[in-house]
């Protein structure tokens, strides 16, 4: 069992795919911006839960997988089922309730699916979906594939019972699962050593006899160089591993929360380690034109704004449609 | 041709069969592998099939029915045991919330063929904790199918029917009939969903009930025969889908209901019956509809208590008369 800051060695990602993974952030976080807009405008319904300052973790994680793995996440999850591979517009779409939506408008915000693309659901019971990352996981096993799940959850979750039943059951069936927790230092509005008693989440692994390790979520290279060795262990029947991901949550719990709980200076330490910046300012170092990176951002933020146009103009649900998919 | 069998074979055997049928099947639970299950029912299956098919898990209820939704979700046909049904209160959230959800919540993206088979109903003096019957639990969460099997060719046709339907089931066996041996067919009959069984024909009042209180009907209506009034009994053996038809055409011709069941009255499949029938035909009652429930308690251990918080064939007896001479 190893439990340390330190990523294992990676190999040299090539700059055009470092450029993808900053689109895609930056994609995120325009969508993200998008989002808060729109439910302060009120023009879409129910809450929202961001994750602006979390898209490293995400987006790092999920290109570490191919297209046939899996990914699970939680109603924080715009971001994960973004970096999987969902549509910008038809992402829009299901959270402004479009027939065209990713579910058809029955999910919403926190139940972002695309089973296309292997994102299999964004839950929003905590903790939820880790035992059912098993069962996909045990699927791959039974079937005799070498596929992988990976398993975005909070730090809150890991104070869940149904955590503690999937790592354990994980180990014991040796399941090909990555569990990804995104420590971001608060569960809602509860700092997480205030409801914690050890420092290092990770930790937990070791009663489950699984390798646990803590990294720097805001470095996306490590976040993926990681994730890319526990999935290849996992491919390898040699079983589940325990990611923590330190990162920040740079709105509040949801649209209604302005997060005053935080102390002075927190946000502003963080946003001097934003994930964006960081890569930014890594792709500069290692050459990249400042202009370049200017492209990519402005890219993807049109991008955004065109999906959005599009998914606005879209048709409502059709009413009978409210009676459908209950059974097959 | 058909054999005399057990509640408890028929299960073994419908497990053996859906096993034996679709590779995509595979059984799992507490101790349901070597040891062959804490009531038997899954015994030889192990030695028959393997640990890749049938696979014990530690005792973790959210665990089991997570995996039998991630199962699912990959395209296999998951038959998860929860060993006692007063357990789902343990994993509720991901029986109501994921399970029954899940094909709803993403626009049909997904099936959900699963099948979770469940230890149910009181009468064997296992207390408070191990005798509910927990499927009213479920009755208020779209998205689930409910079978209550009552006999041992039930017990075969409705599991064997769950298992090969593409939606959630869950599958209630009644413990306090794992012993009753009952009439299998050669081959033994697949169940249709959501049909009920006309148990015995009468003219006179329709009782219905499911598994042990379906038992008790007969013997009540053997019982109201003999001073002359005419029974029919019904056991709808789902309770979702459920076949309000076959009900209503015998309320229609005998113009008298009493439904009994084995849980207390609120919120329950009967009272939803009684309150559905009354709302849609009142005008073909000749009486109130009169519901036989038990007592507004948790199920008692003593023998004695439990006897009397189980509606006896006495007070089934008594509620048909009143019915009848009102």
């Amino acid at each position: 069992m190893t439990s340390s800051t330190t990523p294992p060695g990676t190999s040299p990602i090539p700059t055009e795919e470092q450029l993808d993974w900053l689109r895609l952030m930056h994609e995120i976080r325009s969508f993200e911006e998008e989002c808060h807009r729109m439910f302060a405008q009120g023009i879409v319904r129910g809450s929202t839960h961001l994750a602006q300052g979390q898209e490293a973790v995400a987006v790092g994680a999920c290109k570490a997988l191919r297209e046939t793995d899996t990914m699970s996440c939680t109603y924080r999850g715009h971001g994960a089922v973004l970096a999987k591979g969902a549509p910008l517009d038809r992402s829009f779409a299901e959270i402004l309730g479009k027939g065209d939506g990713l579910c058809g408008g029955k999910g919403g915000s926190m139940h972002l699916t695309d089973m296309s693309v292997g994102a299999i659901g964004s839950f929003a019971i905590i903790g939820a979906h880790l035992p059912i990352a098993l069962g996909v996981a045990h699927a791959a096993q039974y079937k005799g594939t070498d596929d992988v799940t990976l398993c975005f959850f909070g730090d809150g979750a890991t104070n869940i019972g149904a955590f503690h039943e999937s790592l354990n059951m994980a180990s014991v069936w040796k399941l090909p699962v990555i569990f990804v927790c995104e420590n971001n230092l608060y569960g809602e509005y509860s700092p997480i050593a205030s409801t914690t008693p050890i420092a290092q989440l990770s930790d937990r692994a070791a009663s489950y006899a699984m390798t646990g390790i803590t990294i720097d979520g805001n470095d996306i290279g490590v976040v993926h160089g990681v994730v890319s060795d526990a999935a290849a262990r996992a491919r390898a029947g040699e079983g589940p591993m325990l990611i923590e991901a330190l990162t920040y949550r740079q709105k509040g719990h949801s649209r209604a929360d302005p997060a005053a709980y935080r102390p002075p200076g927190e946000l502003d330490r963080w946003l001097e380690r934003d994930p964006i910046t960081l890569l930014g300012q890594k792709l500069a170092s290692e050459g990249v034109a400042p202009e370049r990176l200017e492209q990519v951002a402005q890219e993807a933020e049109q991008a955004v704004l065109d999906a959005l146009e599009r998914a606005k103009s879209w048709p409502d649900p059709a009413p009978e449609t409210r009676l459908e998919h209950v059974f097959a | 041709m058909s054999e005399t069998v057990t509640y408890r074979e028929a299960l073994n055997r419908a497990m053996g069969d859906a096993l034996a049928e679709d590779e995509r099947v595979f059984l799992f639970g507490e101790d349901v592998g070597a040891s062959g299950g804490a009531f038997k029912i899954t015994d030889g299956l192990f030695d028959r099939f393997g640990p890749r098919r049938v696979r014990d898990t530690p005792i973790s209820e959210q665990a089991i029915i997570g995996t039998a939704i991630g199962s699912a979700l990959m395209g296999l046909r998951p038959l998860a045991e929860i060993m006692f049904a007063d357990f789902a209160a343990v994993c509720f959230d991901g029986i109501a919330n994921e399970l029954a959800k899940y094909r709803y919540m993403t626009g049909g993206q997904v099936t959900m063929p699963v099948t979770i088979r469940m230890g149910n109903g009181a009468g064997g003096g296992f207390g408070s904790q191990h005798s509910q019957a927990a499927e009213n639990w479920l009755l208020n969460v779209p998205g689930l199918k409910i079978a209550v099997p009552g006999t041992p060719a039930d017990a075969y046709g409705l599991l064997r029917a769950a298992v090969r339907d593409p939606d959630p089931v869950l599958v209630f066996e009644h413990k306090h009939l794992f012993n009753i041996k009952g009439e299998l067919g050669d081959p033994p009959a697949v169940g249709e969903l959501g049909t009920a069984e006309v148990v015995r024909q009468g003219t006179d009042i329709t009782l219905v009930a499911t598994q042990l209180m379906r038992h008790r009907c007969v013997d009540a209506a053997q019982r109201l025969a003999d001073d002359g009034v005419d029974a029919e009994v019904i056991d709808p053996r789902w309770l979702a889908p459920f076949d309000l038809d076959t009900i209503a055409a015998s309320v229609d011709a005998t113009n008298r209901l009493v439904v009994v069941q084995e849980c207390p009255p609120n919120g329950s499949w009967g009272a939803s019956l009684v309150a559905r029938l009354v709302g849609e035909r009142l005008e073909a009652f000749d009486a109130p509809p009169l519901l036989v429930s038990a007592e507004e308690t948790p199920v008692p251990y003593a023998g004695v208590l439990e006897e009397l918080w189980l509606p006896s064939v006495d007070r089934i007896v008594d509620a048909a008369k009143r019915t009848v001479a009102y």
